[in-house]
């Protein structure tokens, strides 16, 4: 992005009018002043807020949406500051980012990257945003940060468990806080031990796109190495609605394990339609038929009602978390107050993780004194916090993707209400889900250097 | 063999929800001549239906339990379901577990009204109007109605079960199991698809109706009302939408774009069967369910990789290609 | 003047004005005013406009002449798109040699399809179509993804082999598409009291490209050819009857327009880097033909102004949220406020499908002819007598 001037924004908010409509053009500026795209330069600084809001998406959109907002108000002073009071760097103030005052812009991502791009874009280049976050899908965060990594522009992305993210296409101007596919594939492996022991035959169901493959590789290689052997795996389409003639042939196959690397929707269907089989009662080789889904998330559950009942998978974070496993996950009930005393009900791991990228950005702006992309980035590469519900966690350098522990999950067998779907078996710590940056499942991709626009 | 019946099964019943879909989009073709793109919508708001019964049945004041505490530390308010205070908790709960089946009563006439408000309010203005704009008339009540359903349902699923009697796996064969709810809806297609046919076949109403079919012009200048028949034959046809979609619910469970999600397919399947055939409808939904089912084992996929993403299509392609008007067409109907 | 009547002249010549002076027109309020948020000014969306111009006067060739409903037209856009962006990754960020691949590539693909679907008429020849296009995108998306990169979409990577030109500048970035040197993301800034325009090389490059398609399309209309295209839309029948074979016709038409729709995603590309499978899906080639019937099927200018409508639309109202509209209604007193905000909230945000939907059927309820024809009565309404014969017969081509 060349064509952001010092005066687009600043000037013209501020209301220095010149003289109220001056017919002529006299400010004529390409490329020049500005250090980097979109420099804040008045009293305010603009974030865009890139999330699902029509789609199968929308609903998960509407809890990370909520989570912005709430991360502004708290930026900004307002209500009860949430994690603010408990994230260990104390750099933030309660005045906005280096004192200006945060504002925002939302966009509709639509689920598709285009559409992402589209929004990303308008609020780039219409909104003067500094940072873009949001996203409920890996490749609308693939897309996206692709974009910022162009235009100059931070992007902190929201929910994306894919490998790719910070693997392949991975991007300097790009963050995750959210977990992956390979962290949840470690962080189950010795909880599926434990809970079934090591010799299960396991039948994948797989998504046939580019998350549900990351997804099946990195559990198929943490299953067998505990001793597992993987029977089958059968690719589905992503337009699949009823996954019957899939779920048929796993009576018959020998396995009595079925893993579903499934998503939204798809996983809602098929785990329904697994139970309809009557999976869950079933006793092969002498044991208990079981499922895994290896990526859980609170709407899933809901959508999935009665089925998920004893189903285990992994999240990247339960607002039940600090309540059961203590003082560790610091931040989690401050989270959960605000968050719940604002909207009535507990926020979703999502909400959890755009609130928390939002903070982390904001954190790392007032450390770096700054608003400059690459001086952000420098800031946020290998900072290490706590307090931000996660426990301590470390955003590393080298790839841009946090490390921290892992939460297994199970489907509760007698809910006391609809928020408390799921319980946690488990948290599987840190050293257990981290690899190392050049790890073949993330290989092929490199970050490039920052890229600051102007 | 066990596997290829079981197949079989799944092949019939995905084609059972493809049938009856296509059969009340073919009704509409064939009597009013309008491409229906708010079809999928009728399919959707069926469904819909079983959740709003659930939804008032579990209608629920509350009491609050000390002893335990919600997710901000208070008192948990526990809700207790006004049917079950009523009828006393066995009753009441299964007044609950069989929601879905009780639907079936609630969306009869509401599909029928609906249906009637919308031809009478909005279709019978098209159909003199070229058809690029019955599409686009339809297509725009469809994200309406869509939307409304998201503005007051959102766009997560939600579950709509079968009843406890009903859900569960029935062993047909030694070794061959299947879900009881799914040979409950087959039986229900068969039964509605009878229904259909022997209601046209068999009643003054439904021979004039053909006969309009055949020839409007004709049955207008023997002085019948053929306009009312035709109102009544669209809320028929919303109907059977909107009962395969409250049976469909236990399937899958229900959510704001299913009925985007089976537009394009139900149309895929009106057409290989023929335009304005309706045994050819019927047909082409089994086949299609039935080669879908099939193009999706493993035997399929490792033989030809993406067969499964693409058979639908392709069957149509070769249908198309070789029988110029579909399975069981008509010449001259929506051919230009 | 270029071979045109005084009438095609002169829409000709007010497309160029609106083209070349969009960047003042669609930007009518001062940036820091809470009306700003309806500025469409900005490099990405008018871009948008003047692409998915190309890509309406394109289908319009097929649909709004011959009759023949393509619902599966988005493949083509896509087709080009891929090609585009293999063109950036494998021989140079020059936005020509990818554009001329990726119209050559989507014509290829547009005859092999219409070959096939040509055979049949009606909703057989609209379900080929739409067969066609589902399939390439369910392929795209899974088993085709070693070429199109199947859910993230193909993107530019530092590693690109490119023949003509370096896989990364000097500071490590991914280069950027351009013409001759021209890159097509620099822009220029006018300031102009509190007015601020944007004037972007790459928008210009699009409108340039988009009047080139645009005069060719009304010669088109205009010529002998277009004359028999009508001929097939009003009866085929007769003209078989003559003797004459009418496939080659349509064929070529299909082609054509196809071409156009390659064209217009290789300028996407161009514009920006990425190829998605979502832009062959149904609901892609669903909105080409709501656009055209939006704008008026069959009318020169129509399809443009539906492009622009429906992606007006999805880029500014979806962007606008309750905290966007408490800024508007802060002057009403508290209650109303949050009454006026409670109200207008389901058709902004998350609920713009459901504003773009009542808008659908108010134009095709109200409008037959679609925005085409509102424009007339309003230019009828102030001329205050009967437009000629001439334009009636340009309004009321059925769609059919």
């Amino acid at each position: 992005m060349s064509n952001k001037t010092l005066t687009r924004r600043g000037v013209l908010k501020s209301g220095v009018g010149i003289g109220a409509g001056v017919a002529l053009p006299t400010i004529f500026t390409a490329s020049s002043a500005s250090a980097f795209t979109n420099e804040p330069t008045g009293s305010s600084v603009t974030l865009g807020f890139n999330v699902p809001q029509t789609g199968p998406y929308a609903d998960e959109g509407a809890d990370e949406l909520r989570a912005y907002e709430l991360a502004v108000e708290h930026l900004n002073g307002g209500g009860d500051g949430g994690m603010l009071g408990t994230f260990s760097s104390k750099v933030l103030d309660g005045t906005g980012i280096m004192g200006k005052k945060v504002q925002y812009v939302s966009g509709d991502t639509q689920t598709k990257s285009d559409a992402a791009r589209a929004s990303a874009k308008s609020m780039i280049e219409k909104d003067g945003a500094i940072m873009i976050t949001g996203g409920s899908s890996s490749g609308v965060a693939v897309a996206v940060q692709g974009l910022c990594q162009e235009a100059g522009v931070i992007f902190m992305a929201g929910l994306t468990h894919s490998n790719d993210t910070t693997g392949k296409d991975k991007k300097a101007n790009g963050f995750r806080h959210f977990f992956n596919a390979y962290m949840s594939g470690a962080a189950l492996a010795p909880v599926l031990e434990k809970l079934y022991g090591n010799d299960r035959r396991a039948y994948h169901l797989t998504a046939d796109y580019t998350w549900g493959w990351t997804q099946q590789e990195s559990i198929a290689a943490a299953t067998e190495a505990l001793g597992w052997e993987t029977v089958e795996n059968v690719l589905t389409p992503l337009a699949q609605t009823d996954f019957s003639s899939y779920i048929a042939p796993v009576l018959n196959a020998g396995a009595d394990v079925l893993v579903l690397n499934h998503y939204g929707g798809n996983m809602v269907n098929s785990l329904t339609n697994a139970v309809q089989f009557g999976l869950r009662e079933k006793q092969v080789n002498g044991k208990n038929f079981e499922i895994v889904v290896p990526l859980y998330s609170e709407l899933m559950a809901k959508g999935a009602g009665a089925n998920i009942k004893g189903i285990v998978g992994s999240q990247n974070w339960d607002w039940k978390l600090e309540n059961e496993r203590g003082d560790k996950y610091a931040g989690s009930n401050a989270f959960v107050k605000s968050f719940g005393e604002k909207y009535g009900f507990p926020p979703s791991q999502a909400a959890q993780t755009c609130y928390a990228q939002t903070l982390l950005y904001a954190d790392a702006v007032q450390r770096a004194g700054s608003f400059n992309p690459c001086a952000v980035a420098e800031a946020m590469e290998d900072f290490e916090f706590d307090g931000l519900g996660n426990g301590p966690t470390t955003y590393r350098g080298a790839d841009h993707q946090c490390f921290k522990d892992v939460l297994v999950v199970r489907g509760a067998e007698n809910p006391s209400d609809e928020y408390n779907l799921v319980e946690i078996v488990e948290v599987t710590p840190v050293e257990q889900v981290t690899y190392a940056p050049d790890h073949p499942m993330f290989a092929g991709g490199a970050l490039g250097s920052c890229n600051a626009g102007a | 063999m066990d596997a290829i019946l079981v197949q079989i099964l799944n092949g019939l019943d995905k084609g059972s929800a493809y049938a009856l879909i296509a059969l009340g989009l073919t009704l509409i073709f064939g009597t009013l001549g309008v491409v229906n793109f708010a079809h999928g919508a009728l399919f959707m708001i069926g469904a819909f239906c079983a959740v709003t019964l659930q939804r008032i049945l579990n209608l629920s004041y509350e009491t609050v339990d000390p002893d335990k505490t919600d997710f901000l530390g208070q008192p948990l308010k526990v809700k207790t379901p006004y049917v079950e205070s009523w009828f006393g908790p066995d009753v009441g709960a299964a007044i609950i577990d069989w929601s879905v089946p009780l639907a079936i009563l609630f969306a009869i006439p509401v599909m029928l009204i609906f249906g009637f408000v919308m031809e009478r309010g909005l279709i019978k203005h098209f159909y003199k109007r070229p058809h690029a704009d019955q599409i686009l008339v339809t297509f725009g009540l469809a994200i309406v109605l869509q939307e409304i359903i998201k503005a007051n349902f959102g766009a997560n699923p939600i579950q709509t079960p079968a009843p406890e009697m009903l859900s569960g796996v029935a062993t047909l064969m030694d070794g061959v199991v299947y879900p009881v709810w799914r040979i409950v809806y087959f039986c229900f297609a068969a039964l509605i698809i009878g229904g259909v046919f022997a209601f046209l076949q068999f009643t003054t109403f439904g021979m004039v109706v053909r006969a309009g079919m055949a020839d409007r012009e004709t049955v207008g200048l023997l002085g019948i009302d053929i306009d009312r028949r035709f109102t009544i034959m669209f809320g028929l046809a919303a109907a059977v939408a909107g009962l395969a979609g409250v049976m469909y619910g236990p399937i899958n469970a229900p959510n704001y774009h299913m009925g985007m999600d089976f537009l394009v397919l139900s149309f895929v399947v009106v057409v290989v069967g023929g335009m304005g055939s309706l045994p050819g409808a019927v047909l082409a939904g089994f086949v299609l369910g039935i080669l879908e089912s099939f193009a999706s084992t493993t035997w399929a996929t490792t033989t030809i990789p993406g067969i499964n993403q693409i058979i639908i299509y392709l069957v149509a392609i070769i249908i198309l290609l070789t029988r110029p008007r579909g399975l069981m067409g008509r010449a001259g109907v929506m051919e230009d | 003047m270029f071979g045109l009547d005084k009438k095609d002249l002169t829409l000709l010549l007010v497309v160029a004005l609106l083209t070349l002076l969009a960047p003042f027109i669609l930007n009518p309020f001062p940036t820091g005013s809470g009306l700003a948020q309806f500025n469409a000014g900005y490099p990405d969306l008018m871009q948008r406009f003047v692409i998915f111009g190309i890509f309406a006067i394109g289908f319009n060739i097929l649909f709004g002449l011959t009759g023949y409903l393509s619902f599966g037209h988005a493949a083509f856009l896509g087709v080009g798109s891929y090609s585009a962006v293999w063109m950036f990754k494998l021989l140079s960020m020059n936005i020509i040699p990818a554009i001329v691949l990726s119209v050559i590539i989507a014509g290829l693909f547009a005859l092999v399809i219409g070959y096939v679907s040509l055979r049949r008429s009606g909703i057989y020849f609209s379900i080929l179509t739409l067969a066609f296009a589902q399939m390439s995108f369910a392929l795209a998306y899974s088993v085709l993804t070693p070429i199109t990169n199947g859910e993230t979409g193909l993107q530019l990577t530092l590693d690109d082999p490119r023949i003509l030109g370096a896989s990364a500048t000097a500071d490590g970035s991914i280069p950027v598409t351009n013409l001759f040197g021209l890159e097509m993301r620099s822009a220029v800034n006018m300031a102009l009291g509190p007015w601020n325009f944007t004037f972007s090389a790459g928008y210009y490059v699009c409108a340039v490209v988009m009047l080139l398609a645009f005069y060719l399309a009304i010669r088109i209309f205009r010529s002998p050819f277009g004359m028999m295209l009508r001929a097939i839309k009003s009866n085929q029948n007769r003209l078989n009857y003559t003797g004459l074979n009418s496939r080659p016709y349509t064929l070529a038409a299909f082609v054509i327009s196809g071409m156009y729709a390659g064209l217009a995603g290789g300028l996407m590309a161009s514009m920006d880097p990425l190829a998605g499978a979502e832009r062959m899906q149904w609901t892609a080639s669903g909105e080409v033909v709501l656009m055209t019937i939006l704008g008026g099927a069959g009318t020169l200018i129509g399809p443009v102004l539906g492009a622009g409508m429906i992606k007006y639309f999805e880029n500014i109202f979806s962007k606008i949220n309750d905290n966007v509209l408490h800024g508007w209604f802060a002057w009403m007193p508290d209650g109303i406020e949050d009454l006026t905000v409670t109200l207008i909230h389901p058709f902004i945000g998350k609920g713009w499908h459901l504003t773009l939907g009542i808008l659908f059927m108010l134009v095709v309820i109200f409008l037959p002819g679609g925005l085409v024809e509102g424009g007339q009565r309003i230019m009828r309404l102030f001329r205050r007598r009967k437009a000629t014969e001439d334009d009636q017969t340009k309004a009321k081509q059925p769609a059919e």
